[in-house]
Parts: structure tokens; C-alpha cells; sequence
């Protein structure tokens, strides 16, 4: 009956639900489910607080407030057995866990002052200017085209020009970072199809990660050196900077893609809302912030229990794994109104697009400053965009979006 | 209940009643109160729930930790002596009648 049983030979046997469990056989990590995620989303809220995946052998959880809970409650939910399906305890660790995502305190509270350091309001308030120009540039230069995919040419490009920048890389192989996180967060789901696919492709791009991650390949004035110099103070060691400075190139590229990409799909299928934001551009940066929720762009992330606890009146044991539905709580009817609406205005205080708690994105700056500048410059620059074909998604075990969207966009 | 005084960029006073124990900033955006934005939900990442603290409640507050301190280098409008993050400013009986003012940007 088990997937993974069978795809983690190494596994003790499939795990059997706690009693009175609502149990459904839905996959989430499969290409129907990508293409509408939505009714399943529904039935899992609807199913329980707490429900099971009978093809994984795993818990979730998909409302609002038990996504909440488990994100907010690192004592209990921990995440040092890895923020996948696998569990490194039980199957062991088939690849290096991240010294920041995947570790809980005290090590994560070491890597997350430096990365806090490095993605902090005072770095960002000095990379605005130089992202805003880019995003001007890069607008300006679609205009002209017309037609453009809005996925490649833009979603994909202005994170591509900007992030690796502001890091302080080299110009060259920057495709590396695409398919590099492609197939990390891919690994986070079931070894299935979609991770066996991404993995020959990122085996390139690893090496070259590694390398351009390394001190003396960082541009002195880039941020990346905020971690090498929280090495020189002693806080981490100049290992561990190196790691961090990867973590960044790992979670930071695809992450944005998908969110800028979220934004402009949402836009381009709810022409009022792009219409308000055109009359008040103030709106740009809500409006990402909306996009994350609408689409969020992490769907998934585990967590592994640290004790038994009682998770949406059920009893867990100790050492079980549960699946968080960010996506499914951001939408959540319990908490939002009209949540499959697209609405700029909404207060979306307390969505869980950007996780909860302490891991909370540490990029979350970073994202809202490329998501911000991009679309005010498109709020000047565009009065309509319109899809001209048949968008493509592209299948993910963890990140939501498309991997072509044609569009023709009217300049202003 | 603790009563709240908040003062926008241009003047306009708006009075909230929050529950003792939340933060300034929770009280804030659940009274829908434009000018206080509070991203990170009070993780104190963002810098966008920033307030400028009344004189006469400045020396009242707990002091700041060092987190707060190094993130209120990169507010988007001008950091003051009387520069807080007011989703570190958990309300408290005795801060009833606390008085802020908010800055012209959050980002
Ligand atoms: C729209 C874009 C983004 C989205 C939707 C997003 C989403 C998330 C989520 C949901 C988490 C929580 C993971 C968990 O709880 O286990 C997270 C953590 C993280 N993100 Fe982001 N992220 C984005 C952009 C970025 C950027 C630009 C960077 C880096 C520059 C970044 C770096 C990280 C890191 C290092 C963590 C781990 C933090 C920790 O464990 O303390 N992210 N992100
Ligand atoms: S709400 Fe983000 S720092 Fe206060």
C-alpha cells in the first residue's frame, strides 16, 4: 500500500494513523493535483483538523489555525529531522540538511542572527534604488516586445539579474540557480518522477553552487560577505558562512520566480484588481503580499514531532511527521472571506505564505522589495495584459507556478 | 482594556482600547489602522510597524534589545531617540494612555 515504503526501502514499514482519523488517499505530489490543487485543499480542511494521507503514511494538517500551531510551536513541531517527507532519524539523512531550515535551536538561533544580518531592513533600504532601476529596465524592454512570456522574460529574468547581484556573484552561470533549487525543493517531497527528473540536471549545477558560494567569489560590497564576516567575529564558523551564503542561493531564486509569476498570473485574470492598482500604486507592495497568499508559492513543508501531542484533538506520538498545507490554510473559508478571490485590498496580516514563527522567511525583505519594484514599474509602464496562450505549469513537490505564461501587455 | 493614543504624520488622533498582553502593533492592525503595516506579523524581521514614542512614555517602556535596535537602522523614514518597534511593546496596565506617533512611510 506504502509509496514511500516501497521508494525509501530503508523505511520500517508504513506508519498507521492515529484511531478516528480521517483518513484520505488523495496525492498531493502529483501532476493532477498541481494542475487544480484547490478541491483537494477543500477536502482535506473539510476532512478534519488533522487528517491522514493513507498513499504517504503521513498526518496533515490544512486548515488555518492547526497550520498555525504546528508552524508556531518549534519546541513540539520540530525541524532538525528534515522539512520533507523523509525523516533523517528513520531513513537517514540522504542529503545534507540545512543548517538554518532544517535545524531547530540553539543552532538555528547562530544561523539565523547572520542571515537576519544579511537580509536585514538596513541592506534592503540600500539595494532599493538599484532594484527599482532594474525593474524599470527590464519593464521598459518588455513593453517595447509587446509579447513576451511572462515566466522566462520576466519572472524568471529580474530575480536572475537582481538577487545574484545583490549577493555579489559572477555574471556567469547564473542558469545553474534555477535548476539547482528546482531539484531541492523538489527533494523535499517523495522521491517521485518530478525529484528523479530535476536531480541529473542540478547534479551539475552542484559544484558550481558550492564554488561560487565560497569567500573569495563574492564581490566584497555584496551580502554574502555578512556572513563571512559573522564568521571573523567568531558567531559561526567560516564553514558554516559558506553554508549560509548557499542556503540564500538555495531558497532565494525559485522562491521569488514563482512569486513573481504569482503576481503577474493573478493580474492578468483579474483585470479590475490590476486597474486599482494602476490608481493607486501605493498598492504594489499589498499586492505581492496578496499574490503570496493567493498563490503560495511554498505549498508544503513537514515538520517531525519532539513529543506525543494532541494535534487537532488527536493523539500523535512521538517522531511523526506532519505535512503543512500552507497553501490550503491561505485559503482557508475559517479564516479568510471569499479567500479564492484575488483582492489587493485585503488585510492579509497573518498569512502563512511566507511560514510562521521562527523560521519565518528570512528572504521575506527581499522578496517583497522585488515584488514591489516590479510592480510599480509595470503600474506605469502597462495599462492592460492579456494571456495569449495556454499557460504551463510547472511541476514541483513543494513550489507552486508556471513555467510558461504568453502574454501581451499594453503599454501605458 | 488599555487605551492607545496614536498620532498619524499629520496630526489626527485615533484613540484604540487593546487587550492587556497584546503588542502595540497587534492592537494596530486590528483596529485597521493604516500607518502601522507589521509584515513580519512581530517577528521582528521587517521594520514596518516603526512609531515614534511621546516623550512623556519614552523613559516608561522596557528598554529595547539589541535585535530592535540593529533593525531600527533600516527604517524607511528617519530613526529618532524616540524610535521603537511597536510590535515589541507589549501593552501593559501601566502603559495605559501611551501616546505614538506614527512616520511618514513603513517601507
Ligand atoms: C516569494 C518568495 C518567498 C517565499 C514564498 C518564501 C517562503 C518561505 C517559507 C514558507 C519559509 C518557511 C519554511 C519553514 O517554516 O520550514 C521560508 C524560509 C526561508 N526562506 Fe523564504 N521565501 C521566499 C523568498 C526567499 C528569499 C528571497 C530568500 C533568501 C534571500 C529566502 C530564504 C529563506 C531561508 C534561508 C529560510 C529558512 C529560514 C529559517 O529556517 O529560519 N526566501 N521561506
Ligand atoms: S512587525 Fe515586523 S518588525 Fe514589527
Amino acid at each position: 500500500m506504502n509509496t514511500v515504503g516501497k521508494l525509501f526501502p530503508d523505511l520500517g514499514g508504513p506508519a498507521t494513523p492515529p484511531p478516528g482519523v480521517p483518513t484520505l488517499d488523495a496525492d498531493p505530489f502529483c501532476e493532477a493535483f498541481f494542475a487544480d490543487p484547490y478541491p483537494v485543499h477543500a477536502q482535506l480542511r473539510d476532512a478534519g483538523p488533522f487528517v491522514w494521507l493513507s498513499k504517504y503514511g503521513v498526518g496533515a494538517v490544512a486548515r488555518y489555525a492547526e497550520v498555525r500551531q504546528v508552524l508556531t510551536d518549534w519546541e513540539t513541531f520540530s525541524s532538525a529531522r528534515g522539512v520533507g517527507l523523509a525523516d533523517f532519524v528513520k531513513h537517514g539523512r540522504f542529503r545534507l540538511p540545512s543548517i538554518i531550515l532544517e535545524a531547530d535551536p540553539p543552532q538555528h538561533t547562530r544561523s539565523r542572527a547572520v542571515l537576519n544580518k544579511a537580509l536585514s531592513p538596513a541592506v534592503m533600504k540600500g539595494l532599493r534604488d538599484r532594484f527599482a532601476a532594474e525593474a524599470d529596465r527590464i519593464i521598459d524592454e518588455l513593453v517595447e516586445k509587446g509579447s513576451f512570456d511572462a515566466c522566462a522574460d520576466l519572472a524568471q529574468a529580474f530575480p536572475l539579474r537582481v538577487f545574484p547581484d545583490a549577493i555579489g556573484m559572477k555574471r556567469e552561470g547564473r542558469g545553474n540557480l534555477l535548476p539547482y533549487g528546482d531539484m531541492v525543493f523538489n527533494s523535499f517531497g517523495p522521491p517521485n518522477s518530478f525529484f528523479q527528473e530535476s536531480a541529473p540536471r542540478a547534479k551539475e549545477a552542484f559544484p558550481w553552487v558550492e564554488t561560487q558560494a565560497l569567500r573569495e567569489n563574492l564581490e566584497p560590497d555584496g551580502f554574502g560577505q555578512i556572513c563571512y564576516q559573522a564568521a571573523d567575529r567568531g558567531e559561526i564558523s567560516h564553514e558554516e558562512a559558506g553554508m549560509l551564503v548557499r542556503a540564500m542561493l538555495t531558497a532565494g531564486v525559485d522562491t521569488t520566480v514563482n512569486g513573481l509569476g504569482a503576481a503577474v498570473y493573478a493580474f492578468a485574470r483579474f483585470p479590475s484588481e490590476w486597474r486599482k492598482l494602476r490608481e493607486n500604486r501605493a498598492l504594489a507592495r499589498p499586492a505581492f503580499e496578496e499574490a503570496v497568499r493567493f498563490e503560495s508559492p511554498v505549498q508544503t513543508f513537514f515538520r517531525t514531532t519532539t513529543r506525543p501531542v494532541e494535534l487537532g484533538g488527536c493523539r500523535l506520538g512521538e517522531g511523526e511527521k506532519v505535512l503543512m498545507f500552507l497553501g490550503a490554510a491561505n485559503r482557508d473559508p475559517r479564516k479568510w472571506e471569499n479567500p479564492d478571490v484575488f483582492d489587493i485590498g485585503r488585510a492579509t496580516v497573518g498569512h502563512v505564505g511566507f511560514g510562521a514563527g521562527i523560521h519565518m522567511c528570512v528572504g521575506q525583505l527581499l522578496a517583497r522589495l522585488e515584488g514591489e519594484v516590479v510592480l510599480d514599474a509595470m503600474a506605469r509602464k502597462i495599462s492592460a495584459i492579456e494571456i495569449t496562450g495556454t499557460p504551463v505549469r510547472r511541476p514541483n513537490n513543494t513550489l507552486r507556478g508556471l513555467s510558461s505564461l504568453p502574454v501581451t501587455v499594453k503599454a501605458a | 482594556m488599555v487605551a492607545v493614543i496614536v498620532i498619524s504624520p499629520e496630526g489626527a488622533e485615533t484613540r484604540i482600547a487593546a487587550a492587556e498582553g497584546v503588542s502595540l502593533m497587534q492592537a494596530a492592525v486590528g483596529a485597521g489602522l493604516a500607518g502601522i503595516v507589521g509584515e513580519c506579523g512581530g517577528n521582528a524581521i521587517c521594520c514596518t510597524c516603526h512609531v515614534y514614542v511621546n516623550d512623556a512614555w519614552l523613559a516608561r517602556l522596557p528598554p529595547m534589545d539589541e535585535n530592535e535596535d540593529e533593525l531600527l537602522e533600516g527604517t524607511a523614514s528617519d530613526r529618532t531617540p524616540a524610535s521603537r518597534l511597536s510590535c515589541q511593546i507589549k501593552l501593559t496596565a501601566d502603559l495605559d494612555g501611551l501616546t505614538v506617533t506614527l512616520p511618514p512611510r513603513q517601507y
